[in-house]
């Protein structure tokens, strides 16, 4: 499923990546380039800098009276082996590196990047992203100080590029085994492992300078089985900040396991009828629905424009006041964590929604500024190729106090969704939906026929208000979750109980 | 542009490849730049301007396939990442199937030029891409109390490629594209800020539509006041021409060879069968001059050529790329669609709307998916209630269910109104008997 980069409506959503292309050359950096003490000069050594260049590139940022300015470099190396028909036969890697000027002017925002980090290059890039500004010249910052990586999230033992190719095919192997060894009825498996290292050194004209190490691996199958002639595939995957101690068995049986039971059930399952109806979350990647229905339409750049649902409901009540919802930076080896945002600002754990109240946006520099706050920690990027924007991290509800069955019971006909693809979301109208791979019809209080392939739809403040109960069995959806917004992808994840929206729309046959 | 020094490189590329290890090998080099420059309220939001190159080498070692990219184009640097590629690729399992394109069917040059890149492009002053933002903003701007934000953009860029294989191909294509784009909020009922948008896009800036995004932007996003769901049921569903290739792609997706190959696909063993409704011939047609899409020879080099796709309903091709060609042994076709073209019908999507008795409307998708082995589909929409041959009604949070083969199955009629600054020329569609679920 393709993220459609020409969506001009202000729409933000996530996917569920089937496979992610991610490499391990110009091995000069090690494990320990994470340690504070290694961090700065290790990164001024890696990129070929010296904090007079960045001092020089930023001073020409501000040569047009910008109010702020930063430089983010970026080294960027990603690998990726793919296996189908029984075979790892295809290995990608891909290098990227460079460096992006930003300059801010009130709210305004001139961008500029290059591959070459030559000063020439540079400092032509500075002049372009100054040209936002008008008025007298400003200063860069007269000295830069290092701001060691305070609490690190993803620290890592075995860093991917001290693992050869030969060391990651027998574990992609053992997972096509595994997941053939399950079911007879299983024809193809695709699958792939990508691990991506990022170097990312940060400096901007308030004198701040920090460097920060970014791991990432994705493991994914795709299953393909057949049977009495129906054929059905289905998808199952694990997405964390680590190195290649990641590489254990204990995750092939369970990706394994998930992709066979994800795709025997769809055999037996049928298209509903359509409508609206209630329709209980199952636990895990049922965090879609707060990525979708309130997460984006929180993030700060819409509330500051006054173009999100939500742009008059801080600090009201949006929701029934046991429900909390946190979007979290901060957990170890989380695909979504952030030691450091794309702009300085340490990773934080925000609560948005606390005891029903709508607590806090998700805010970048910019909006931070415009609501007189300390920025939250979610301006993110794509690459040194975009500038940050507010995004989420990893989104989950926290746990509540009912039982998954006393919710079920509750109901006479309804839906339950166990797991889900992609979501989208209109900020403005806060039309939602989210796409359900498989669930189970609810009937008198009990999960009878399995269901799948239907798409759900709900506006997100009526959404969250009609929130009535939340289980006590809250659980992260460590997936490839992918967010996509103006165009850039972000890795995310998403977490939450069960939960019983009593009403919701879903699609099917009439 | 690329330079005499960038063919150079990418040619030397290829050798270092094949004097360390490999037996085959195709190299693409690419370069471009952008800009744009966007407008919130009348004040510039962002500017933001770039130009960047890659370099990404396919090596076959040994019977094996790794590809390899980088923007680091260093020779010396090179030399290491082309030693390390051939490294990793020896460690994976042979693969006999994959090999470069029978040199026979590569394009060999010497077609007409297809003017995909406007001569004017570099003489275009950020002043005027700024001004023409501007006006664009200006047409929507304090023209209602009811506007919360107006933005515009401006964008272009241009790229380039040059690609060339050990076996004998040698090809470049370039291209250039222009944008301009309109959308606004405002209030609504409740806290709801409607959202509508507007846009243009040319390869030649003197075609880019200058005047009346805005305007349109403002009148599509007024006519969505009220919006409401409404009953579940079976509907003649109307799709306009923004929004219908989108029904589309997951046929395409469908008649991939990597798809057929690894049986994940609703289009398996339907090779010239009647899979859908009579009325549709969609033609791919990769030689128009001056149109988005267009080009002599897919990623491998292969010559593109006219193709019918489906003939009054029948399935006439699969995208069959070298590996699975070898691998299925299949004489190979092209790799993937260039400019796809549905024949159009004679009306204009008013007169569609004007022949429906009761419909809806579709203006616009929001999520869903599509099952890409059985071809069942859901996704939201929204749109309008069509009655007697008028809009009644907005409607918003509905779910369109179906699956595809009977969708198509059932296309009543295809409007005269392709955009044809897409590559996908896809016309308003009208289809019969398709559920609805809403209240």
């Amino acid at each position: 499923m393709k993220y459609n980069r020409r969506d001009f409506i202000k729409t933000g959503g996530m996917v569920m990546l089937g496979s992610l292309a991610t490499p391990s050359f110009l091995g000069s950096c090690t494990g320990n380039t994470a340690d504070k003490a290694a961090g700065i000069s290790f990164a001024l050594n890696h990129f070929g800098l010296s904090e007079n260049d960045m001092k020089k590139v930023l001073s020409a940022a501000l040569e047009k009276g910008g109010d702020y300015a930063d430089l983010f470099f970026e080294h960027s190396y990603r690998n990726n082996i793919s296996l189908q028909d029984g075979a790892v036969n295809h290995a990608y890697s891909n290098i990227d590196f460079g460096m992006g000027v930003r300059v801010l002017s009130g709210d305004q925002t001139g961008y500029a990047y290059v591959e070459n980090i030559s000063l020439d290059d540079m400092l032509k890039a500075a002049q372009t992203a100054a040209r936002i500004a008008n008025s007298t010249a400003t200063k860069g910052p007269v000295k830069l100080t290092e701001e060691p990586i305070v609490n690190n999230f993803y620290g890592v033992q075995t860093p991917w590029d001290e693992i050869a190719v030969k060391e990651k095919t027998p574990y992609l192997q053992k997972l096509n085994d595994a997941i053939f060894a399950l079911d007879k009825r299983v024809q193809k498996v695709m699958a792939s492992l990508g691990d991506m290292t990022s170097h990312i050194l940060f400096c901007n004209s308030e004198g701040q300078m920090y460097y920060d190490y970014r791991p990432m691996v994705t493991l994914g199958a795709v299953c393909i089985m057949e049977d009495n002639g129906k054929i059905e595939n289905s998808y199952a995957s694990r997405a964390f900040r680590m190195g290649a101690e990641f590489l254990a068995d204990d995750i092939i049986n369970e990706v394994a396991k998930e992709a066979v039971d994800k795709t025997s059930i769809l055999f037996q399952a049928i298209k509903p009828k359509g409508g609206e109806m209630p329709v209980v979350m199952g636990a895990g990647g049922s965090g879609i629905l707060l990525h979708e229905a309130i997460g984006h339409a929180f993030e700060a750049d819409f509330n500051r424009k006054n173009t999100s649902i939500f742009s008059d409901q801080l600090n009201k009540k949006v929701c029934n006041e046991h429900i909390n919802v946190v979007d979290d930076g901060t957990i170890p080896f989380n695909r979504g964590s952030v030691n450091i945002d794309d702009e300085g600002i340490e990773g934080q754990k925000t609560y948005i929604v606390k005891e029903g109240i709508l607590t806090s946006y998700l805010h970048d520099r910019i909006s931070a500024k415009h609501y007189g706050i300390r920025s939250t920690g979610n301006g993110r990027r794509e690459s040194f190729r975009q500038m940050p924007i507010p995004r989420m991290r990893a989104t989950y509800m926290e746990a509540g106090n009912v039982t998954e069955e006393e919710m079920i019971s509750t109901i006479k006909k309804g839906i339950y969704a166990s797991s889900f693809t992609n979501g989208q979301v209109q900020i403005g109208a806060g039309d939602f939906t989210f796409f359900v791979k498989d669930g189970y019809l609810i009937e008198n209080g009990k999960l009878t026929q399995p269901i799948k392939d239907i798409n759900i739809i709900g506006n997100g403040p009526k959404a969250l208000a009609n929130i009535t109960m939340v289980g006590n069995n809250y659980k992260m959806d460590n997936g490839t979750w992918t967010c996509g917004k103006d165009g850039q992808s972000c890795p995310v994840t998403c977490g939450m109980p069960s939960a019983l929206v009593s009403k919701l729309t879903v699609g099917g046959e009439n | 542009m690329i330079t005499k020094e960038n063919k150079k490189l990418a040619q030397w590329a290829m050798e270092y490849a094949l004097k360390n290890g490999c037996q085959a090998s195709r190299v693409s080099l690419y370069n471009g730049s952008s800009s744009s420059f966007e407008i919130r309220d009348m004040k510039i939001d962002r500017l933001q301007q770039a130009s960047e190159n890659s370099l990404v080498i396919h090596l076959f070692v040994d019977g094996r396939y790794g590809s390899f990219s980088t923007n680091r184009l260093d020779k010396q640097e090179l030399e290491k990442f082309i030693r390390n590629g051939i490294d990793s690729t020896r460690y994976l399992a042979e693969d006999k199937a994959r090999t470069l394109p029978d040199a026979s069917l590569y394009y060999k040059g010497g077609s007409a030029d297809l003017q995909l890149l406007d001569p004017k492009f570099d003489s275009i002053q950020p002043d005027d891409k700024v001004a023409l933002a501007m006006k664009t903003c200006e047409e929507m701007m304090g023209k209602d109390d009811r506007i919360i934000s107006a933005n515009s953009s401006y964008s272009d860029e241009k790229d380039f490629k040059y690609m060339v294989a050990s076996n004998g191909f040698e090809g470049d294509a370039c291209g250039s594209s222009f944008s301009l784009v309109a959308s606004v909020s405002i209030r609504g009922e409740g806290d709801a800020r409607p959202e509508s948008y507007w846009y243009d896009s040319s390869l030649y800036y003197d075609t880019l539509m200058k005047e009346g995004i805005g305007v349109k932007a403002l009148e599509r996003v007024f006519r969505k006041l009220g919006q409401k769901k409404i009953a579940s049921g079976k509907y003649t569903m109307i799709v306009d021409n923004m929004n219908s290739a989108r029904l589309l792609s997951p046929v395409i997706d469908a008649l991939y060879g990597s798809s057929i190959q690894q049986r994940n696909s609703f289009l398996l063993d339907k090779l010239n069968q009647q899979v859908i409704g009579e009325k549709i011939t969609l033609m791919d047609e990769p030689h128009l001059i001056r149109a988005s899409g267009a080009r002599y020879f897919d990623g491998e080099g292969v010559a593109t050529k006219k193709l019918p796709v489906f003939e009054n309903g029948i399935l006439k091709t699969y995208y069959i790329d070298t590996y699975t060609a070898n691998k299925m042994d299949m004489e190979p076709t092209i790799a993937s669609p260039s400019i796809l073209a549905l024949q159009p019908g004679d009306k204009d999507l008013n007169g569609l709307i004007a022949s429906a008795d009761k419909a809806i409307l579709v203006t616009g998708f929001n999520g869903g998916n599509c099952n890409s082995t059985t071809g069942d589909f859901s996704y939201g929409i929204e749109g309008f209630l069509v009655e007697k041959g008028k809009l009644a009604q907005p409607v918003s949070e509905m779910n369109v269910t179906g699956n595809m083969l009977t969708l198509w199955s059932n296309l009543a009629e295809a409007g005269n109104d392709p955009r044809t600054s897409s590559s996908w020329r896809i016309p308003s569609l009208v289809f019969e008997g398709v559920d609805f679920s809403g209240l």
